[in-house]
């Protein structure tokens, strides 16, 4: 016998090790949801192994589903459209801006929708023409909205100032410039974002619509407002839907403008665990069939006058984020040591915090470990990798024993991750996008020393550290 | 701190350990649940009390790294001294 076969032979006979655990028994305390939470495991991601994605290009590691995130977008655009005759969807650029999932979701029909300079360029730089973008936002630049009102960018106006720019605008460049504007109102379910847009109830809204209309060059053909963000309630979007066409028909009523769309903005929930809710998301957060019903029976209400006199449905224009792209995306990422408390709690840290999973400040992500996990759950605190106590991906989570090495899935990890991330202390990892029949292509590259120094300048005189 | 130096002495030796893996502290009422390998350590210490010994037996036994089951002892450890008091 070879000494290799021999101490295979060795191994095979020794028993299978798994962490020892000891835990309390305690009577009167029951957990009415059970424990048996990590049953569950995953190691591929449509088909490829996670493992070899990570050896491949690094941990830790993105991985966006173009399968999922196309299927998420046709449902929701089939949805929507099964209900209401004239719907587009405006992608939300701020909720994720990678390059390939933007023009996958253009290629799906949905126009950019751009709170900013950067944004408005980064559409444009994709190849999306200017009459397929819509630029709401606080803050415009003048020359940003010379660039919008040349391309024919659909302008949502955001309050008094922006509204005497455009009109300058019209002047100096003797130019008819279709404008939007956005309104805010009590709806009853959500607190009002009153700082954007134009107050309803205090009459601001509507004399907003007289100053437009008085302009030589401004034209109103659309509405627009956005209760908020994760609206758990779809009858909120039925109050707002049904406010906008009130006021939609005051405003035609009142002058001769024709509303050509109304633009509900976005706020749908995900699939993810709010912070502070009892409840798991499955129970909780609407289908989009329910956010749908809401409203699109409002707008087919409110507009069939509009039809009975022979004119057009408005638009519906959504500007949903999250609900599409938030599970379209993880975050893998992989054991580097583990503690004990003094507390008696288990603690993990990863090598991705809250520097890449942003949104671990507000969500309990789902967290899938890539193989089973043997041995009891016990009490765990997920750490990152950051040298803050802030740096927290997990507070408290029920988990078996892992190991260092071991890796982890934190999902949905779709929307405002990749753009809220930070550049802090360590490099941002790879992004790949799993494609069909297990392609995988890297839609960002890893950082390195070039790229994060790369605007910095050296005075002179600091160009060396030691003299 | 090598673990072959540590030695455990004090309440360890009191508590009732059954094949199933139920623990019972006589002295404070309390009662533990310990999974096979737990329970292995804890038997192995009440007979020996030595630490060093231990991994050694869990060592020879088991399909880890010496490291790893040495890591997972000292966590174990931490653990009981929390729980139990030891």
């Amino acid at each position: 016998m070879k000494s290799t076969d021999k101490l295979s032979s060795t191994l095979s006979e020794k028993k299978s090790w798994t962490k020892p655990i000891i835990s309390p028994v305690r009577s009167g305390i029951q957990n009415k949801f059970g424990g048996a939470l990590y049953s569950n495991w995953q190691d591929t991601i449509d088909g490829v192994v996670i493992n070899e994605l990570l050896e491949q290009y690094g941990s830790p590691l993105f991985v966006v589903s173009e399968k999922k995130l196309r299927k998420n977008m046709r449902h929701i655009n089939r949805v929507f459209s099964a209900r209401y005759p004239d719907v587009l969807f405006g992608w939300s650029y701020k909720t994720n801006y990678l390059g390939a999932v933007c023009n996958l979701l253009h290629q799906e029909g949905a126009w950019a929708e751009v709170v900013s300079d950067f944004e408005y360029e980064k559409a444009r730089n994709l190849g999306v023409p200017g009459n397929k973008i819509i630029f709401n936002g606080p803050y415009k630049t003048r020359d940003s909205l010379i660039v919008a009102i040349n391309d024919k960018a659909r302008i949502h106006i955001d309050n008094i100032d922006e509204l005497h720019t455009l009109e300058d605008l019209g002047i100096e460049l003797d130019r008819d410039i279709k404008v939007a504007i956005r309104v805010n109102f009590e709806t009853g379910y959500t607190e009002p974002w009153s700082r954007f847009g134009f107050n309803l109830e205090s009459g601001q809204a509507m004399n907003a619509v007289w100053r437009i209309a008085a302009s030589k060059h401004l034209k109103l053909v659309g509405l627009h407002s956005h209760i908020g963000t994760f609206i758990l309630e779809p009858q909120a979007y039925a109050v707002q839907t049904r406010t906008l066409c009130e006021f939609m028909n005051k405003v035609e009523s009142s002058t001769d403008f024709e509303i050509e769309f109304i633009d509900i903005g976005g706020g749908f929930a995900s699939l993810n665990s709010l912070q502070g809710i009892y409840l798991p998301p499955e129970q909780i957060v609407p289908s989009i069939e329910q956010y749908a019903d809401a409203i699109c029976s409002v707008m087919l209400d409110h507009t069939e006058q509009r039809v009975a006199r022979g004119g057009k449905r408005p638009q519906l224009v959504l500007e949903t984020g999250r609900a599409i792209v938030d599970d379209a995306e993880a975050l893998v990422s992989s054991v580097i040591s583990t503690n004990r408390l003094p507390d008696g709690r288990k603690a993990l840290v990863m090598d991705a915090g809250v520097n890449l999973l942003f949104t671990a400040f507000w969500y309990n992500h789902q967290v899938i470990p890539t193989r089973t996990l043997d041995g009891r759950a016990e009490e765990t605190v997920i750490y990152g990798p950051l040298c803050m106590n802030i740096d927290v991906l997990r507070a408290s989570i029920m988990l078996p024993p892992v190991k260092v090495g071991d890796s982890l899935i934190f999902s949905p990890a779709g929307a405002y991750n990749n753009t809220q991330w930070l550049q802090f202390i360590h490099y941002r990892p790879n992004i790949v996008m799993v494609h069909d029949k297990q392609q995988v292509s890297v839609i960002r590259k890893a950082e390195n020393l070039e790229v994060v120094i790369a605007q910095e300048r050296l005075p002179q005189h600091l160009a060396k550290p030691f003299k | 701190m090598a673990i072959e130096q540590l030695t455990l002495t004090g309440p360890l030796i009191r508590l009732a350990l059954s094949e199933s893996g139920f623990v019972f502290d006589p002295v404070s009422g309390q009662s533990f649940t310990v999974n096979d390998t737990g329970l292995e350590i804890l038997r192995s210490l009440q007979h020996d009390a030595n630490l060093g010994t231990t991994l050694e037996l869990l060592t020879d036994k088991y399909d880890a790294s010496q490291q790893e089951i040495e890591r997972d002892i000292d966590d174990f450890l931490a653990t009981l001294k929390e729980q139990v008091g030891i």
